[in-house]
C-alpha cells in the first residue's frame, strides 16, 4: 500500500521521534516494514504488521517481522481497548474504504495513534486542477487517476476539522515539503501532513493543536 | 547420506518402542494403552546445544517417510520439496524429525498391528485415539531423542491440528509453531465429507466389522473414500486445468467405464492408495480428526493464553476444505492472547493440496521465519 517517493524519510524521522522507547506499536497497511524495522532497529519496539498484499507481506517476512495478512477495513475487533501505546496509519488512510472506521477503530486500540497523509490540496495539486483542468500527478500523489491505491481524497484542513468535530485530541501535527519541515501555510503548501492524536479529552492539548494555523 | 541437488538422499524408517518404565500412554480416553511403538525418521544433524529440532507433523494418509528415500525405492518423501539441504527446512541447519502417527499403518502402532494379548491384529479393539494421544506419543519420542525444546513444529492439515496440540499441551517445548491449511476444529461439512469415507469402507462386505487382515480388505470402499478426499483437497478452477472435460474413450458412448480423464484419475488414486493405506487405520485417524475441537471448552481468547512461541499461520486462497476463515479464526485466537503472530493468505489455485505444492511460497515464508526465530 506505500508509495515510493523521497518524502517518506523525513516521514518516518518524525514518526520515529514521537514514539517512545521499547512501546508497542501496531502498523496498520504497513507495506513491505520498512517503517516496523526501524522502529525495532532505533526503538526496540514490540511491533505488530497488519497488510493485505501478497508481496508486501513477504517481505515483512523476510525482514523478520510479525504481520497479519488483513483487510483492516474489516475492523480490529480481535484487539481491546488501548492494546497499543501507537497504532500508525502512516499513508494508509486515504487508501482505505472506510477512513471514518478504521480511524475510529485505530483511536480504540491504540492509546495514542499516528496519521500521515498525503496532501492532495497543495498547490501544485491546486494548479493542475486549476490551469490544467486535470487530476493532479505530484511527487508526493505520483499516480494516475486509474492507478492510483488513493480511494480519499482529503487535505491538512479537512483533517484537521475532522478531528475538531470528532473531539479527536491532535497532541501534535508537523507538515512536510520537499523533505523538509514546512510551517508556513501548510494546507497550501505542505505536501504531508503527520498527527499525533489521541481520544482522550485533553483540553490542553487541543488548544495547543489549534494554535497551529493550518489555515 | 547426503545426496544431490538438495536432496536428503537415502534415508532409514527407525523404531522407538516406549521403554519399560513409559511402556503405557494413558490415552485422552482415559484407557491405559500399550505397547506402542512408533515409526520415524531424521534428516539433518542435532546441534550440540540440542536446539535445531524440527518436528515435522503429516497430515491423515502421511507417514513418517518425510524426506529423501529408501534404499531400493524411488519414492520420494512426502515432503521432500520441502527437507533438504537449502531447503525451507534446511538440514544442513536443522534437525528434523518425522514420525507416523499413533493409529496409523506406516511403522507406529495402529489397528493392523498385532495386539499381543490375542496374537492378532487388533482390528477394532483397537483404542478410540485423539490428535492429542498422537502428541503425548510424540513428546515421547522426543525425549527419547533427548530434546528439551523443539525449535518449531509444523504441519499441514492434520499435521497442523498436531501443532495446534502442541501449542496447548506442551507450550514451554516449542520456541515457534507453523499451522499450514488447518482447523482448531471440523466444521460440520468436513465432518460430513470424513463420513462419506468411512461409509465407503464400512459398506465394503469385505470390511467384516474391521476384521479382514487375514483375508481381502475392503479395497472398493476405501479407493471410494481416498476418491472422495481427493475432490476435497483439489479446487474447480485446478481440476478444470488438470482434466477439463477431456474424455479418456475417444468419444464413444458410455458403458459407466472411465469416461473423463478426472474419472480416470480418481480411480488411479483410489487404487494406488489402498495399496498402502489400512482402511482401519482410516477410520481412526478420520475420527480423532473429526473429534479434534483444541479449544474443548475453554474460551478463544483463553487458548493460547501465556504461549511465549512465535507463530506463523499459512493458509491457501482456493482451499475450501480448510477454508481462511479457519485459519483466520486460529489468527484471532493469538491476538486475544498477544502471542507473537504472522499470517499469510497464500494466493493459490490448488485448493487444499496447496500446502504440498506452493514450495516456492512456502518456503519463502518458513525459511525466514525460522531464521527469526533461531535469531531472536
Amino acid at each position: 500500500m506505500k508509495t515510493e517517493n523521497p518524502i517518506a524519510k523525513l516521514e518516518y524521522k518524525v514518526i520515529l521521534d514521537w514514539i517512545k522507547r521499547s512501546s508497542s506499536v501496531l502498523d496498520l497497511g504497513c507495506g513491505d516494514g520498512e517503517l516496523i524495522s526501524l522502529l525495532i532497529q532505533e526503538k526496540q519496539v514490540r511491533a505488530q504488521g497488519i497488510e493485505i498484499d501478497d508481496q508486501a507481506i513477504y517481505e515483512c517476512v523476510a525482514r523478520g517481522l510479525s504481520v497479519f495478512q488483513q483487510d483492516i477495513d474489516t475492523g480490529l475487533t480481535e484487539y481491546v481497548d488501548k492494546s497499543f501505546d501507537y497504532v500508525i496509519l502512516n499513508q494508509t488512510l486515504q487508501q482505505v474504504k472506510k477512513p471514518d472506521f478504521v480511524l475510529k477503530e485505530a483511536l480504540r486500540v491504540g492509546k495514542q495513534t499516528i496519521v500521515s497523509f498525503p496532501n492532495f490540496v497543495h498547490y501544485p495539486a491546486r494548479f493542475q486542477i486549476f490551469f490544467r483542468g486535470k487530476v493532479p500527478v505530484t511527487p508526493s500523489l505520483p499516480h494516475e487517476w486509474y492507478e492510483t491505491p488513493n480511494l480519499h481524497f482529503l487535505g491538512i484542513s479537512d483533517f484537521i476539522e475532522y478531528c475538531n468535530q470528532r473531539k479527536i485530541t491532535i497532541k501534535h501535527s508537523i507538515f512536510i515539503r520537499k523533505n523538509k519541515r514546512s510551517w508556513f501555510f501548510p494546507n497550501f503548501f505542505a505536501e504531508i501532513g503527520i498527527f499525533l492524536i489521541s481520544n482522550e479529552q485533553d483540553q490542553r492539548n487541543r488548544e495547543n493543536a489549534y494554535a497551529v494555523n493550518a489555515k | 547420506m547426503r545426496g544431490q541437488d538438495g536432496s536428503v538422499g537415502t534415508v532409514e524408517t527407525k523404531y522407538y518402542t516406549f521403554d519399560n518404565s513409559t511402556k503405557e500412554l494413558t490415552l485422552e480416553s482415559g484407557e491405559k494403552f500399550g505397547p506402542i511403538t512408533l515409526a520415524y525418521e531424521t534428516y539433518g544433524k542435532l546441534n550440540p546445544q540440542k536446539s535445531n529440532s524440527v518436528l515435522v507433523l503429516h497430515a491423515l494418509s502421511g507417514d513418517a517417510h518425510t524426506a529423501g528415500f529408501h534404499k531400493g525405492d524411488k519414492r520420494l518423501g512426502w515432503w521432500d520439496a520441502m527437507i533438504g539441504p537449502e531447503k525451507a527446512l534446511d538440514t544442513t541447519k536443522y534437525f528434523v524429525i518425522c514420525s507416523n502417527v499413533l493409529g496409523g499403518c506406516k511403522g507406529s502402532t495402529g489397528p493392523s498391528s498385532i495386539n499381543p494379548k490375542t496374537g492378532k491384529p487388533y482390528g477394532t479393539d483397537f483404542p478410540i485415539v485423539t490428535i492429542q494421544d498422537m502428541v503425548n506419543a510424540q513428546r515421547r519420542l522426543i525425549d527419547h531423542l533427548g530434546i528439551d525444546e523443539l525449535l518449531t513444529v509444523v504441519g499441514g492439515s492434520m499435521g497442523g491440528m498436531q501443532v495446534l496440540q502442541w501449542m496447548v499441551s506442551y507450550p514451554d517445548r516449542i520456541r515457534s509453531a507453523i499451522p499450514i491449511a488447518t482447523t482448531m476444529k471440523h466444521s460440520p461439512q468436513q465432518i460430513a465429507f470424513n463420513e462419506v469415507g468411512r461409509q465407503a469402507i464400512i459398506a465394503d462386505y469385505n470390511w467384516n466389522n474391521g476384521d479382514y487382515y487375514w483375508r481381502s480388505a475392503p479395497e472398493r470402499g476405501l479407493a471410494v473414500a481416498r476418491m472422495v478426499g481427493h475432490i476435497t483437497y483439489m479446487s474447480d478452477v485446478s481440476m478444470a486445468e488438470k482434466f477439463g472435460r477431456r474424455r479418456k474413450n475417444n468419444g464413444r458412448l458410455f458403458k459407466f467405464g472411465t469416461d473423463f480423464e478426472v474419472e480416470g484419475y480418481l480411480r488411479y488414486r483410489g487404487d494406488k492408495f489402498v495399496k498402502r493405506f489400512d482402511a482401519n487405520s482410516y477410520l481412526y485417524i478420520t475420527k480423532a480428526i473429526d473429534y479434534f475441537n483444541i479449544l474443548n471448552g475453554k474460551k478463544l481468547s483463553e487458548i493460547f493464553k501465556g504461549l511465549k512461541a512465535k507463530v506463523l499461520v499459512l493458509a491457501f486462497k482456493s482451499d475450501w476444505l480448510y477454508p481462511t476463515y479457519q485459519s483466520r479464526e486460529i489468527v484471532k485466537a493469538c491476538k486475544l492472547a498477544g502471542v507473537d503472530a504472522t499470517y499469510c493468505e497464500i494466493n493459490s489455485t490448488y485448493g487444499h493440496d496447496a500446502f504440498l505444492l506452493e514450495v516456492k511460497e512456502e518456503t519463502h515464508l518458513i525459511k525466514h521465519f525460522l531464521r527469526t526465530v533461531s535469531n531472536g
